[in-house]
């Protein structure tokens, strides 16, 4: 490790905690030299956030003690944290929206006059410096709402500058990030180290953990597996550490003759909710047996797409077909009824319903059919067993198999909705971005799934950004492009290179 | 098992903010009261015995707390159901105007009256509520601006239909008495019967109930409230009325129909505020009159509703719990002369602080924290 000569800033000595009968964190250590990246490694839901928050004075430890410099510490809240140089960039932004640059960081820490009047002028310079001396670059006078993900969080880190940390968590810092955003951020985290500043990130990338940190502790349910130097280890040996088994990056799936068509688009046009024509003349088909994947830049229509093939859009001209009934602007209870089942891009907002527990969200689509009711009663008992099943099935993890959905993590309510949607059997699985923000273990899971229901002689239509899981699992791929579908190749005759290109507007060879 | 220890424990959570904050109204309206120059002691003391020293009190509380537990279930329901029901007032209206018409003007059984009363006031009450669901679903009219304007023409058709000639009595602009057969009042006619007199005189405590008009409403309010949570918790309606509460879009993603969902919502909210109406007429008022101004049975509602913080159960203790303060309430002015304002301060600092638990955790939190670190800083030394 580089800096293993350098002494200790953070230690943790033996942390516990625990949520009721839960324990997040089981006799943690952790120790931070000087100047280094320090990641922590583990799976949605291991413990890696819970430990930090104790660091920064969110939560207060069972258990275990916090050495800061050698010296023994009670960190009670934020503002001690604070103030002892610990900053915190939280993987939900807590900006501000109507607020420019500069009054979002110097919020609560105002630069006043002697009249105790905002000293607007020398907050922007102030900013500015600090942007400098970093390579930060953010315009102060920006208001938040106008300013990408990217530069939103800059505003963060010089929320946490600006305070004097010398030691910055970061929580899955480049989770939002586009790919050019994640190279500029691990530039910028190298300029604090050479600064003399430590940087912790929590994270379960891997590719990033060997791009950025020198040392990675691996944390797993709860409990410490190591500490590896990043040097010297391999995606691989990580992943495994993390998972507790070994991960295959790659899916495996046997050849397969695809059957029936099972879904229909043909000259579909769309307009989005500005009338603006968001798909254009769009044609494409799904057999039975197959996994089609479309490709394509975020934004040129993905999501309308499969906004319009559930029924909440309306279609302009074209028809769209499921099982050959036609189902164009038929409303979108009907659709689902049809056979459809759908993994939502964002999880939060249409896929979950975060204060109902996870049997409660099992049946999402089911409550008003045999066996979870009858004569419009529920039936608790079988909505239970349904969920006893599934938690086994899916690997949910949970604090109870009763918890509400909105205290898992992203990775477990991803597969509540999976489960949910597979267990549904439906002819015709649409899978939006099924693996975003997730960690290894759960994406091989997940990519697993969705293969067995393509075997099960079912239609997969899947829609990422990532262009490894579209090759990965795909049986044709389609790219998208400006709300057309500019080609559909054959997943083993192509490329990255070939779909990047065609993704990007281009002509293919 | 650990589940439901879970769930009783944030039951019991929420129960102990709620007396909390009862404790912390009652404390300001102290605070006020003593600043005024009343002793808050006597004042609460008068309040209390003024609420329970005798069996009529008692009644009359349970009387009051009748159609102050149904409008606050509706609007628990609407809340409950991601909507805002603003408009129990005008449901309250609707519902005891059907039932005075059907009760003062339809010539029915016993058995079959009171009934046909009390199913008329509920339809025509979730019909007025069910036309703002209908207005939301479908021209996206906000139900709170709905509700609040229906409140109004609710007021004044109420006032329209009950000065008709035709319907009015003479000299005076309300509703003839309902028919006998329509009412709902504990042993109406045999009460003043010479033998119930006599049995009246040897029984004091029965005496003192019989002269208030206690009646059959909240054995029907109680029930509703039942049959409000299995509604909710255990029936495929329910179940889908409150994924539409909690994630609108969670919902429509996944085929549930939100517009229905919001229109039934809505028309079950202005059916238990129309119950509400329809038991006061048949119970206590055996009329309606022309109004002044809004009797605010509906409003009321919306404070019984967070104070039980949406829970149907609980809208029967905040129910009773606000009538207690509205009924015992005033009676501090005729023996002190203290404003019976200061009662509404009480309910307003409930309210203000039921309705920010965030706010109350949050104080729960820091007083804790400096518990621990007195602790810690003891520990040290």
């Amino acid at each position: 490790m580089k800096v293993s000569g350098a002494e200790l800033v953070v230690e943790m000595r033996g942390i516990t905690k625990k949520f009721g009968s839960f324990v997040a964190n089981d006799n943690i250590s952790l120790n931070v030299h000087k100047g280094e990246v320090h990641a922590l490694l583990g799976e949605n839901g291991a413990g890696k956030t819970t430990l930090m928050n104790q660091l920064y004075g969110l939560y207060q430890p069972t258990s275990g003690e916090i050495y800061l410099n050698g010296k023994k510490v009670n960190i009670t809240d934020p503002n001690v944290a604070i103030a002892e140089g610990i900053g915190m960039v939280h993987q939900h932004f807590m900006l501000i929206q109507p607020f420019t640059v500069a009054e979002n960081i110097i919020l609560g820490n105002e630069i006043t006059n002697k009249m105790g009047v905002l000293d607007y002028k020398k907050a922007v310079n102030q900013v500015k410096e600090l942007s400098k001396k970093y390579g930060l670059d953010v315009d102060p006078d920006a208001i938040i709402s106008d300013i990408s993900v990217g530069m939103q969080q800059r505003v963060e880190i010089l929320k946490v500058l600006y305070r004097g940390a010398e030691i910055l968590i970061f929580d899955e810092p480049t989770a939002v990030l586009t790919p050019q955003e994640i190279e500029e951020f691990i530039e910028i985290i190298k300029k604090f180290t050479q600064d003399g500043k430590t940087v912790i990130i929590i994270t379960h990338k891997l590719k990033e953990i060997l791009k950025m940190a020198d040392t990675c502790t691996i944390i797993r349910r709860g409990v410490k597996i190591g500490v590896v130097d990043v040097s010297k280890t391999t995606e691989a040996e990580l992943a495994e550490m993390m998972v507790g088994r070994s991960v295959t990056f790659s899916v495996e799936k046997e050849d397969k003759v695809p059957g029936k068509s099972v879904l229909d688009v043909k000259d579909l046009c769309v307009k989005d909710s500005r009338n603006v024509q968001i798909i254009n003349k769009l044609s494409l088909n799904v057999r039975k047996g197959e996994i089609l994947g479309i490709a394509g830049v975020d934004g040129n229509g993905q999501n309308e797409l499969v906004e319009t093939i559930l029924g909440l859009r309306k279609v302009e001209s074209g028809s769209i077909c499921i099982n050959e009934r036609n189902i164009t602007n038929k409303k979108n209870w009907e659709i689902l009824q049809s056979g459809i089942g759908s993994i939502p891009a964002d999880r939060q907002k249409h896929g979950i319903v975060p204060n109902f527990s996870i049997p409660d969200n099992l049946i999402l689509e089911r409550y008003n059919v045999g066996p979870f009711s009858r004569h419009g009663i529920l039936n608790r008992k079988a909505i239970k067993d349904n969920a006893a099943v599934l938690i086994d099935r899916f690997d949910i993890r949970a604090s109870s198999p009763e918890a509400k959905v909105n205290t898992l993590s992203g990775g477990n309510q991803q597969k509540v909705i999976i489960g949910r949607e597979i267990s549904n059997n439906p002819d015709l699985l649409i899978a939006s971005q099924p693996t975003r923000g997730l960690d290894v273990g759960a994406i091989e899971f997940i990519h697993k799934a969705i293969v067995e229901q393509r075997n099960n002689n079912k239609a997969v239509l899947l829609i990422s950004f990532e262009l490894d899981e579209i090759l990965d699992l795909s049986d044709r791929i389609a790219v998208m492009y400006e709300g057309r579908i500019v080609k559909i190749l054959n997943s083993k005759e192509t490329d990255e290179k070939e779909i990047g290109l065609l993704m990007a507007g281009g002509q293919s060879k | 098992m650990n589940n439901r220890k879970l769930h009783k424990k944030e039951w019991v959570s929420a129960l102990k903010f709620t007396f909390f904050s009862i404790f912390i109204g009652l404390l300001v309206g102290a605070i006020v009261l003593a600043f005024s120059g009343y002793n808050p002691i006597q004042a609460y003391s008068i309040m209390l015995s003024g609420i329970f020293s005798k069996p009529s009190y008692i009644s009359y509380v349970v009387i009051y707390a009748t159609p102050l537990i149904l409008t606050g279930l509706s609007v628990a329901f609407s809340f409950k159901t991601g909507l805002f029901n603003i408009g129990a007032e005008g449901q309250f209206i609707i519902g005891s105007l059907a039932a005075a018409l059907i009760g003062g003007y339809l010539n029915l059984p016993a058995y079959i009256h009171v009934p046909v009363c009390i199913l008329g006031a509920i339809l025509a009450g979730g019909l007025w509520g069910a036309f703002s669901g209908f207005l939301k679903a479908k021209f996206n009219v906000n139900e709170v601006i709905s509700t609040i304007m229906l409140n109004w023409i609710a007021f004044h058709l109420n006032n329209f239909v009950v000065t008709r000639p035709s319907i009015k009595r003479e000299g005076m602009n309300v509703t003839q008495f309902i028919a006998d057969t329509a009412r709902i009042e504990i042993l109406p006619k045999w009460k003043n019967c010479e033998a119930a007199l006599a049995f009246r005189e040897a029984h004091p405590i029965i005496n003192d109930l019989l002269r208030t008009p206690l009646n059959a409403g909240i054995i029907i309010a109680i029930v509703t409230a039942f049959l409000i949570k299995y509604l909710l918790d255990r029936t495929s309606l329910g179940y889908s009325l409150r994924v539409v509460g909690d994630n609108v879009n969670s919902a429509e993603y996944n085929g549930i129909n939100v517009k229905k969902n919001i229109i039934i919502s809505m028309l079950i909210c202005g059916m238990l505020a129309g119950a509400a109406g329809g038991l006061q007429v048949l119970g206590r008022t055996r009329n309606v009159a022309e109004l002044a101004a809004m009797e605010s049975y509906g409003f009321n509602g919306i404070s019984v509703a967070l104070i039980a913080r949406n829970s149907p159960i609980g809208c029967i203790f905040s129910g009773l719990f606000f009538a207690m303060l509205t009924y015992g309430g005033p009676k501090i002015q005729s023996a002190l002369g203290a404003p019976r304002e200061i009662i509404n301060i009480v309910i307003g600092t409930i309210i203000l602080f039921v309705a920010v638990p965030k706010l109350l955790s949050i104080l729960k939190s820091k007083f804790k924290r400096t518990i621990i670190n007195t602790k810690i800083s003891k520990g040290d030394e």
